[in-house]
């Protein structure tokens, strides 16, 4: 079964490549019909491949195939190889896993949609792309898969490319994430200088050995995080996720919730010894951008009236906490976290979707209201998906959020104080959302003259196939967090998996007085989950206080706009002078060479008479004079 | 009577000198295409007379041998040659070796 990892990208691959060649013969739905079954055939190899790493003694799960030599240059050997590891077979779960369930729920949602089948074919491209990314051996392959998913986000996001602003959205997550590219670039360069390697096991020996300089060192993870920035949109360039739920919903649950945004926090687990070799105020360096963005896409979200933009800057925000947990030392905890998040998250995104499918495309959190009558399987699921984010007991989100929480009390307080601020405005904005959409007065029919044929229509549950995965998300919702119980050592299940992979890194908390009291902090964080959602309550369900809502916050605190005007102004005019020094001085230094040797090369052509009798004479002459400077120097 | 004039090597590399400058002012002063390939095929058998004296004189085949190629390469220089001023001279009737200047720069 180990040897059978190259099926597991193999089988999305081959789905991308039928639906290329067969898509519009297959048509809706059989081409969704055979990329969800891919990606569940995919899934069902990586179970196969758990369960027999899971048979092996733990220093043991590691096995890499070598396809073939990918580019053999000298001094640079990058081989095509996969590799299963823990980590590695963790990601690709729960990508295949979410991501066949995802496809399931796109046979619905996109039903009737013109381009059908293109859809299928770019989310089997995404998948094979994901699975490159985590299962590579070497940075290179990673990045194959990083730019991969990068450039399949782009067709995505625009899919609807009609539209001006998901044209828009497109190009701008992929102008950001090339941004976060470099980094990621100039990192494997200094890594290559460094090491002569790009391979994980040999730049991760290297900086477990200590042959790695620390200052190097500090270098690659500084640029792995700008990297890690762009892709999981952290501070400061977290500005293309909110728009990119220009996109379908599918595509907002798989991509910019579930699997590709958490790529950033999988790369700097992969390469956490480098991290751990680092200079100490790296690692503050992250855990200060992740709990900082935290924070301030939380208060963004609690002004949002856009359904998927609330869970977009939701999204942010968790990716701030699993920043924080990675700059805290905690690597196990942040992979909890992206995986719960990943359930509840992309739960919540299909619930929306399921919503604005039901309410025939409005996104207006205002327009909306006591859907739980109309939708109950969507509500009650998208409520299981509520507890889960606002961190209540004993849902998922609750012990991975917790456990990021008491790392970064034992690694900086004051952190942890902004970490608990962000955690009380999830509890909060998230359950506003479910009140203005689930609760309340039934507002669909307000804006019927508006909305013409939309303000009609009465809302309606979606089909089988998009509330079926709701179902089995939201059982996993609920039941993640056995994954690591922080009950004993041996309900660490997780940790004791991931072990092998991070060992050598990860924080030691032991002893310290977050550690000891950590009941204290877990029953703290019931109580903020509790303030939270009943302050919400409060305002929003009962009305008993006004609700706060500065345009400031509303406009993300101007940051987009700030960044348009800064960019439209005076960066448009420098760009201009730029322009113009490029056309006028460098073009006219180059233009100026080459007129100036044509016109020396115009007097040049003179020579050339054309007259046969000419040519023979200077051929004559010039024959006479060679031989008389011969004859005169004496030479013959 | 004439037995006591022995013709040296002198004698024929003056020849041969002569009969390459009559060739060359012959290119250089005629207009006529055919003239003037009449004068470059005195010019390489002025070459050959000078091959052949310098062999004998050396007492060194070589020489003979190169005048061989010298005849056989200007044979086909000949056929060619003639093509082309042919073609030429159909396409424009009787042109001079000037008028043919459609290759100035």
């Amino acid at each position: 079964m180990l040897d059978l990892v190259w099926l597991v990208p193999a089988l999305p691959l081959t789905g991308f490549l039928l639906i290329v060649l067969f898509g519009r013969k297959l048509g809706d739905p059989f081409a969704g019909v055979l990329a969800t079954t891919m990606t569940a055939a995919s899934f069902v190899v990586v179970a196969g491949i758990y369960f027999e790493l899971l048979s092996l003694p733990s220093e043991e799960r590691k096995h890499v195939v070598t396809l073939f030599s990918w580019i053999p240059v000298g001094g640079l050997q990058v081989d095509m190889a996969l590799l299963a590891d823990p980590l590695s077979i963790t990601m690709a779960l729960f990508v295949t896993g979410i991501g066949a369930l995802i496809h399931l729920y796109a046979i619905g949602y996109m039903h009737g949609d013109a381009k059908f089948p293109k859809f299928f074919m770019y989310l089997n491209l995404f998948i094979f792309s994901m699975l490159m990314l985590v299962m590579g051996e070497n940075l290179l392959v990673t990045f194959l898969g990083w730019e991969g998913v990068g450039a399949c986000s782009y067709f995505l996001i625009s899919f609807w490319h009609t539209r001006d602003s998901a044209a828009a959205a497109g190009k701008k997550a992929f102008v950001t994430n090339r941004v976060g590219d470099w980094g990621m670039l100039v990192a494997m360069f200094m890594a290559f200088a460094a090491v002569g390697t790009l391979s994980y096991e040999g730049i991760n020996h290297a900086a477990e050995s200590g042959s790695l300089a620390a200052v190097t060192a500090t270098g690659i993870a500084m640029m792995l995080f700008v990297g890690a920035c762009g892709k999981s949109a952290q501070l400061p360039l977290f500005i293309w996720l909110p728009d990119a739920m220009e996109g379908p919903t599918p595509v907002s649950a798989l991509i910019h919730a579930a699997t590709m945004v958490t790529s950033g926090v999988f790369l700097l687990t992969r390469m956490a010894p480098v991290l751990h070799a680092a200079y100490p105020w790296s690692s503050d360096v992250i855990a200060t951008v992740g709990a900082l963005t935290a924070l301030f896409a939380a208060t963004i979200a609690v002004a949002q009236t856009d359904i998927k933009k609330v869970l977009a800057y939701s999204t942010v925000s968790q990716l701030g906490f699993m920043f924080l947990a990675i700059g805290s030392g905690a690597y196990v905890a942040a992979i909890f976290h992206m995986v719960t998040h990943a359930f509840f998250k992309a739960l919540l995104f299909m619930g929306s979707g399921s919503v604005i499918h039901g309410m025939h495309h409005e996104q207006d959190m205002r327009r909306m209201g006591a859907l739980r009558k109309v939708m109950p399987i969507t509500a009650i699921t998208f409520i299981i998906g509520w507890l889960a984010i606002a961190g209540v007991p004993p849902f998922s989100g609750f012990w991975s959020k917790d456990e990021i929480l008491l790392y970064a009390f034992a690694n900086n307080r004051f952190l942890y104080f902004i970490g608990v601020l962000a955690a009380l405005l999830t509890a909060f904005y998230m359950t506003r959302q479910v009140i203005m959409v689930f609760f309340g007065e039934a507002r669909w029919n307000d804006h019927a003259e508006e909305n013409g044929a939309h303000g009609d229509h009465t809302p309606h549950e979606s089909p089988w196939t998009m509330t079926a995965p709701l179902v089995v998300l939201s059982g996993l919702a609920i039941t993640g967090g056995v994954m690591q119980l922080p009950f004993s050592k041996e309900t660490h299940w997780l940790e004791h998996w991931l072990e092998p992979v991070v060992h050598h890194s990860e924080a030691n908390i032991k002893g310290t007085w977050a550690y000891d009291n950590k009941w204290l902090l877990l029953g703290l964080a019931v109580i903020i989950a509790t303030a939270g959602i009943a302050a919400s309550i409060a305002v929003y369900a009962k009305g008993k206080f006004k609700a706060v809502e500065p345009q400031l916050l509303a406009d993300a605190w101007r940051y987009d706009s700030s960044i348009s005007a800064f960019v439209g102004g005076p960066g448009r005019k420098a760009f201009d002078a730029v322009a113009a020094f490029d056309a006028h001085i460098v073009d006219g230094a180059v233009v100026g060479v080459g007129t100036e040797v044509r016109a020396a090369s115009g007097l040049l052509r003179k020579v050339q008479s054309g007259l046969v009798r000419s040519y023979a004479a200077i051929i004559g002459i010039g024959a006479v004079l060679v031989l008389a400077w011969f004859l005169l120097r004496g030479v013959l | 009577m004439f037995s006591a004039i022995q013709p040296t090597s002198t004698w024929y590399l003056i020849l041969a000198a002569v009969l390459f400058g009559i060739g060359a002012f012959g290119v250089m002063v005629r207009r006529n295409p055919l003239v003037m390939f009449m004068c470059i095929e005195l010019m390489l058998n002025a070459v050959n007379l000078t091959f052949v004296t310098l062999a004998t004189a050396l007492s060194n085949i070589n020489g003979q041998v190169v005048v061989f190629f010298v005849m056989v390469v200007a044979a086909a220089e000949v056929v060619v040659g003639l093509g082309i001023i042919v073609a030429i001279m159909r396409r424009r009737n009787g042109i001079t070796a000037d008028d043919l200047s459609a290759l100035k720069g």
